[in-house]
């Protein structure tokens, strides 16, 4: 049985191999970009506006509500990375609706590729809030004892991150893959409804988490000042 | 017993038991979450949104255990090196 879609090769040639997980994540570029800038394009103030640019704006206003809700000021400025994380997750598994389509964050090499991207934007956010001297600071926060356990919590956060996700789409597609050999026709189609909900799931605590981490490297400096409720 | 045998029946009765362990204590973990969210969210209707949010996160946190135990097992069945391993030696051997 196929684990991943990563074993579904379509072309080859020398050391390249085309497999599915690549051109699914090329599909779901293309869909996003090419939506985005179709939509986009013809971009309104006034009251008429297209269906779309409302569903585009209740997209990024949500996303943007919810990072400042996690306590990261200044949410415009983290609103294209987590945005992004958070709709090429969901698109991926949104997508699972057409057939024949396997969603690429099934595949551990995508979501270590999107964990890592987390792992390299933590500092980076990090830095460019408080500076490298403040930033490295914050490993020896308590004492310097838990350098090692802070570093030790950075690499395993990004390992939990990468097979949370792995494991979630993995099970569901590997749950209808069993459940189609056994009960074929109904139960399978209620599986696929119940991956879209935690497929849904899995994009909000992916970007959700991202967001916590990236407000733990930033906030530790200006936490006095933020004990007011927001 | 030869060695294919045993690593067989050891992987089958790991993965089961991995399984099985896996499911019930964050089954269990989840629950107790899920039923302290639901008790202030019953008493503080108002901070609802942050409570949902930190049992996502925290949700989201337990369930990564029993992801890994998931992972185990299907690698013990489905991906086993060990098998691999001894199949190929076998495949050499005949």
């Amino acid at each position: 049985m196929r684990l991943t879609p990563d074993q579904l090769i379509y072309w080859e040639i020398g050391v390249f191999k085309l497999n599915a997980t690549i051109v699914f994540t090329w599909a779901i570029m293309l869909v996003l970009v090419v939506g985005s800038i179709l939509i986009t394009r013809r971009l309104t103030a006034e009251h008429k506006r297209s269906r779309w640019q409302n569903f585009l704006e209740i997209i990024v206003t949500g996303i943007e509500k919810q990072i400042g809700e996690v306590g990261l000021r200044n949410a415009k400025n983290y609103l294209p990375f987590l945005g992004t994380l958070f709709l090429f997750v969901a698109t991926a598994s949104l997508f699972t609706i057409i057939p024949g389509y396997e969603p690429p964050t099934g595949s551990l090499s995508t979501t270590a590729a999107l964990a890592l991207s987390v792992l390299i934007a933590v500092p980076m956010f990090g830095i460019q809030d408080q500076g490298l001297r403040g930033y490295l600071k914050s490993y020896i926060e308590p004492t310097v004892i838990m350098l090692p356990f802070n570093i030790i919590s950075e690499v395993s956060r990004t390992l939990a991150l990468a097979v949370r996700l792995f494991g979630n789409m993995m099970s569901g597609a590997m749950i209808i893959g069993i459940l189609l050999t056994i009960t074929p026709f109904l139960f399978p189609i209620v599986m696929t409804l119940l991956g879209l909900l935690t497929g849904m799931v899995q994009a909000y605590i992916f970007s959700i988490l991202a967001a916590v981490y990236i407000a733990a490297a930033v906030r530790t400096k200006t936490r006095k000042s933020q004990l007011k409720p927001t | 017993m030869d060695n294919m045998t045993l690593i067989a029946v050891a992987s089958i009765i790991t993965a089961g038991f991995t399984t099985s362990v896996g499911c019930m204590m964050p089954a269990l973990g989840e629950g107790k979450s899920v039923s302290a969210a639901l008790t202030s969210l019953a008493q503080q209707p108002d901070a609802s949104a942050t409570i949902t949010r930190t049992l996502f996160v925290g949700l989201a946190m337990i369930e990564s255990t029993a992801i890994y135990c998931f992972v185990v097992s299907m690698i013990l069945i489905f991906a086993n090196p060990f098998w691999n391993h001894v199949t190929a030696a076998a495949a050499a051997s005949n």
